[in-house]
């Protein structure tokens, strides 16, 4: 049965779902007619089994990790322990108000101290901020940082930001609301920087470069050190884009490769539950001679004493209300001290290890554009028998079916049929040769019953859907739903 | 690919009609084609000045965005107002479909249009 | 073997054969010898076992008190059913809904969140939620210069200093000029925003009710004095006191932002909360965020879908308002679980006892000598008074009995050592203000 109510629908006027102890306090007047509201909001009447039914119900409508493979590229989606959840529950933690005194706070910030540390020694830079909430918000960080920097110098015509042609679209957006130019530089035809193209774009108002190593399409830029000397040589500075951090534990750290500032996605290489889209962590790493340039508060430690500076001598500013998402940096840190130095440099290895067992084993009917060693995700420019028509959108709706969530499609926008696979090391051999199964199986389909392909998915909640609909005349809340 | 003989293009796919001294502004089938299904035009002002190869309007489909330049330089004279509640008519015949009336300033800023036959080459 | 790493040696060396390298380290034959670096010096693996006691140890270092203070994060209460129904594993551990059709679960919830903010805002639309208020600040900024198409905004004193400094950084960077509008008595001066429009083209003003002193603004006017100037008016406004208070619709607002942790959120030492935005229609298609729409699957059933993706980031790129694109989802879930089961009736209650034991306090306090008005204006559950104590004593005073003081309103700013704020919510009982209002007759 299709579950289709809006708790909306539920409300039965005089039903409630809460109890609240007996009021000692007595009833204050409240401020004149000015101030106040002449309607009462329209939430929902309904009791709590009804809320705890109907979100339930709604629940059953969604594809988590824990119900199949999600080999979704560029989003390093692998499992979410459930001791993280935990710890980061304690109420020891969560009940904390943000504002307490520091000595009332020194576990906390243990954890958010240890955690700044623990990403520096990862990631071979020198310092880390955990205010950034995402890793759009850490890019933005970033940008301000480098802008700041060139700035602080006497060198303000530094306006322009090099962002390669695969790059996340977050990229050239978050430039644009730094205040920074973007200029994009084409790849070679391996998915790598060209270097002569990059040669061509530098000069005295390059801000710096953002990339991501390996890139988008999985690919170790092996030109990294020439391309770092290239940049800092023109007087430009090295962002990395954390997203394809994982593929690294254990195997080089992107401070070592030159760049000067980085963020890193918690909920992608450190194994925090995406939410359906949030809450993330984004923090940021920067070299020693950028550390003046971090958001404020920071945490330090000194001596035995773990606190918070307000204000800092110098710094790009605020940028979050108080110090991030700590629920989320404890799950990471959670995650980090389980997986410890002995297995956290093993991910890079498998998860790299699966990527390419899925990759040999699939392109004899994908398309594989990028041939040769690749890292934790690769791209396949759609099926490799086109005559049908069969796009890949068409093979992304097929797999809904068969309770597989569906490799990134049409990104990175370097090939026009673009699947991306990132299969985490958390896989194991035996849901991946599931996986290829499935992929064969509708590549057949694909070429034997094309339309069959075309007019998935059949075992959804829901089919295919009418996008340009929902754009052309927007339904965004219930009341417009009653009027419609 | 539909390219109309008595039209005037530029190179980032809009068209150029010359009626009653007036030009008439839209996009070609090629730019709709590749936009796929549009949900949205942000249309310009009446008494806008615009200006040749610079941005006047921005168009939306359920995939991509793109800015539409003006072929021309002028004042706006009439919108279609039409689009606003039914974008889709770009994809149904862009032709027809105008977007913009504008009154010409100089009558040789043409020479820097393309007629159909370059047009062609350039969707090539 | 560890527990999140399957990989048997057997399955190794059968996929190695299949990719036809000799060794795992042959993958990795791309990354320059100069940069390898196998060992990363973290401390040891932790066993669940010793996880728990670790975490006990830093138990241990944090002392959680009763919060007497607000500031931006206020002490609700959090229903039980919240907490076991956004951690099922359908809502948690999905991504961003971009695969409709087995993403309606989080679609739905979200198109449930914008029209419960739609419903407290009376705004005609709400996007899916900001990092928090501060940042939600910063990108209604934005959206009023691209809506505007000036680069000055203006913004109330009386707003939280924080939410000020976020809005500064946001804007410095952007290149947006960003002007005060002094206070008065605890509120933004009309005066000051009189002059300020006469003399300076603006975008727009922001402005917070119930503000950093918990007072309310009147807003009867400012929308009208905007409107001559071609100005936007931008309320950010705790969405909790919305069961009472008129609504930013109502004051003539063109965005509203603000915080929703007030609606349950656990107080988690600052984050993750949750950002809301809402604006009127004819403003949709330049807010910046995820939108969920309503459309139809191929078969005519009612379905839930990302909508107006062409204003984003992926899509526009460096054309782009904004660059959010996670944002805070699974709270948005949480504020939604909490206005239903809270409900019409709940959220008005809860916020009523938070009324009621605010103005209870500032009753007593202010029958003290020490203590006295900073300024004569309505409040609803947080408050700023003037004291002739000595502010950090009183404060150490009531940490040692567990409490959290209020906040020395000197954090904010350096020449008003003698204002304290208080904020109370329907958590607080008779017995906690009373053993509060004790422990501050000793100090005296």
């Amino acid at each position: 049965m299709y579950y289709d109510k809006l708790i909306f629908d539920l409300s039965t006027e005089g039903r409630k779902g809460y109890t609240l102890p007996k009021a000692e306090v007595k009833r204050y007047d409240l401020p004149k007619s000015t101030y106040l509201r002449d309607d009462c909001p329209g939430l929902p009447e309904v009791s709590e089994l009804e809320v705890v039914r109907h979100y339930t119900n709604v629940s059953f409508k969604n594809f988590g990790i824990e119900k199949g493979f999600y080999p979704l590229g560029s989003c390093t989606m692998k499992y979410n322990p459930k001791i993280n959840q935990d710890m980061a529950n304690l109420p020891a933690f969560a009940s904390l108000h943000p504002y307490q005194p520091i000595d009332t706070v020194q576990g906390v910030l243990k954890v958010y101290h240890d955690t700044q540390t623990w990403l520096s020694e990862i990631s071979g830079l020198d310092t880390f901020t955990l205010n950034p909430y995402a890793g759009a918000h850490g890019e933005l960080i970033g940008l301000m940082i480098i802008k700041a920097y060139h700035r602080d110098r006497g060198d303000s015509k530094r306006t322009k930001i090099i962002v390669p042609d695969s790059a996340h679209g977050t990229n050239p957006a978050s430039a644009t609301v730094a205040g920074l130019e973007s200029v994009e530089v084409k790849s070679n035809p391996d998915g790598t920087v060209n270097l002569a193209d990059l040669k061509a774009v530098l000069g005295d108002d390059i801000a710096g470069i953002m990339l991501t190593n390996p890139n988008t399409v999985g690919i170790f830029e092996k030109d990294i050190l020439e391309i770092a000397r290239l940049v800092h040589e023109a007087g430009g500075l090295l962002y990395y884009d954390g997203a394809n951090l994982n593929p690294l534990l254990g195997v080089a750290r992107p401070g070592d490769m030159g760049f000067d500032i980085m963020h890193i996605n918690l909920h992608k290489t450190f194994s925090t539950p995406h939410g359906g889209g949030g809450p993330g962590s984004g923090p940021v790493g920067v070299t020693k001679a950028l550390k003046p340039y971090l958001p404020k508060p920071v945490v330090e430690k000194q001596g035995d004493q773990y606190v918070i500076i307000d204000e800092p001598k110098t710094t790009l500013g605020q940028i979050s209300h108080f110090y991030g998402n700590i629920g989320v940096v404890l799950k990471a840190y959670t995650y980090i001290l389980s997986m410890g130095r002995e297995h956290l440099p093993e991910i890079a290895k498998y998860s790299t290890l699966n990527a390419n067992y899925i990759k040999e084993s699939l392109k004899d009917v994908y398309q594989l554009p990028i041939e040769g060693i690749c890292k934790h995700e690769f791209v396949f420019d759609g099926l490799k028998d086109k005559s049908t028509g069969v796009t890949t959108l068409d093979v992304a709706k097929r797999l809904l079916d068969f309770d597989v969530h569906p490799p990134t499609i049409f990104f990175p926008l370097v090939f026009k049929q673009t699947i991306m696979i990132e299969p985490p090391e958390t896989e194991s051999k035996q849901t991946i040769d599931h996986f290829i199964s499935i992929m064969r199986q509708v590549a057949l389909e694909a070429s034997q019953e094309p339309d069959k392909v075309k007019g998935a998915p059949y075992n959804t909640v829901v089919k295919r859907l009418d996008e340009a609909l929902a754009a052309r005349k927007p339904i965004v809340k219930y009341k417009d739903l009653e009027t419609n | 690919m539909n390219i109309p003989k008595d039209l005037y293009y530029t190179e980032t796919h809009e068209w150029v009609r010359i009626e009653d001294g007036f030009a008439y502004i839209g996009i070609t089938d090629y730019a709709q084609d590749s936009l796929g299904e549009i949900v949205f035009i942000e249309l310009p002002e009446e008494n806008d000045q615009v200006t040749q190869f610079s941005e006047f309007a921005a168009i939306e489909s359920v995939k991509a965005a793109s800015d539409i330049n003006a072929p021309l330089s002028g004042v706006v004279v009439t919108v279609n107002e039409e689009l606003e509640d039914n974008p889709e008519l770009l994809n149904e015949d862009p032709y027809e479909n105008w977007i913009m009336k504008i009154e010409i300033e100089d009558k040789l800023e043409l020479n820097k249009l393309l007629n159909a036959e370059e047009y062609a080459e350039v969707c090539e | 073997m560890f527990k999140y790493l399957p990989h048997t040696h057997e399955d190794i060396a059968a996929m190695l054969k299949t990719i036809g390298v000799d060794d795992i380290d042959a993958l990795f034959g791309d990354v320059p010898k100069s940069l390898r670096n196998q060992e990363i010096k973290i401390p040891n693996s932790l066993s669940e076992i010793e996880m728990h006691q670790h975490f006990y140890t830093l138990s241990k270092m944090n002392t959680p008190l009763i919060p007497f203070m607000g500031a931006g994060a206020y002490d609700h209460y959090t229903p039980s059913v919240i907490r076991h129904l956004i951690e099922r594993q359908e809502f948690l551990t999905a991504y961003t809904p971009y695969q409709p059709e087995i993403s309606q679960g989080t679609l739905q919830y979200i198109f449930e969140f914008q029209s419960m903010i739609t419903q407290l805002t009376g705004l005609d639309v709400a996007n899916a939620s900001m990092y928090d208020g501060a940042t939600a600040t910063g990108e209604a900024m934005f959206m009023a210069c691209a809506l505007a198409k000036k680069e000055t905004i203006f913004i109330s004193r009386t707003v939280n200093p924080n939410i000020i400094n976020v809005v500064k950084t946001y804007a410095e960077y952007k290149g947006i000029h960003v002007e005060m509008i002094e206070e008065e008595a605890g509120q933004t001066s009309r005066a000051a925003l009189q002059e300020k429009l006469a003399s300076t083209p603006t975008a727009g003003l922001i402005v917070q009710t119930p503000n950093v002193y918990g007072f309310l603004e009147d807003l009867t006017g400012v929308k009208e004095a905007l409107e001559q100037h071609k100005a936007l008016l931008i309320i950010n406004q705790d969405p909790s006191t919305l069961s009472h208070l008129k609504t930013p619709h109502a004051w003539g607002a063109d965005i509203a932002i603000g915080e929703c942790q007030t609606l349950g959120v656990p107080l988690s030492f600052g984050g993750p909360y949750i950002g809301y935005m809402a604006t009127r229609t004819k403003y949709m298609r330049k807010m910046p965020g995820r939108i969920c729409g309503v459309t139809k699957d191929t078969d005519g059933k009612r379905a839930f879908v990302l909508t107006l993706q062409a204003r984003e980031q992926h899509i526009r790129r460096d054309k782009a308002n904004s660059n959010i694109c996670s944002n805070q989802s699974l709270l948005a879930l949480f504020v939604t679980i909490y206005m239903s089961i809270m409900g019409k009736k709940g959220v008005y209650e809860v916020q009523q006892r938070s009324y009621d034991n605010a103005h209870y306090l500032y009753e007593k306090l202010l029958a003290l000598p020490t203590f006295s008005a900073y300024a004569d204006q309505p409040f609803f559950k947080e408050f700023t008074v003037r004291t002739t104590l000595d502010v950090s004593a009183m404060n150490q005073a009531l940490q040692a009995a567990g409490y959290l003081g209020p906040l020395p309103f000197s954090k904010f700013d350096s020449s008003k050592q003698d204002l304290v704020t208080f904020a109370l919510t329907e958590k607080r009982t008779k017995q906690e203000i009373d053993a509060v209002l004790d422990i501050i007759r000793e100090v005296a």
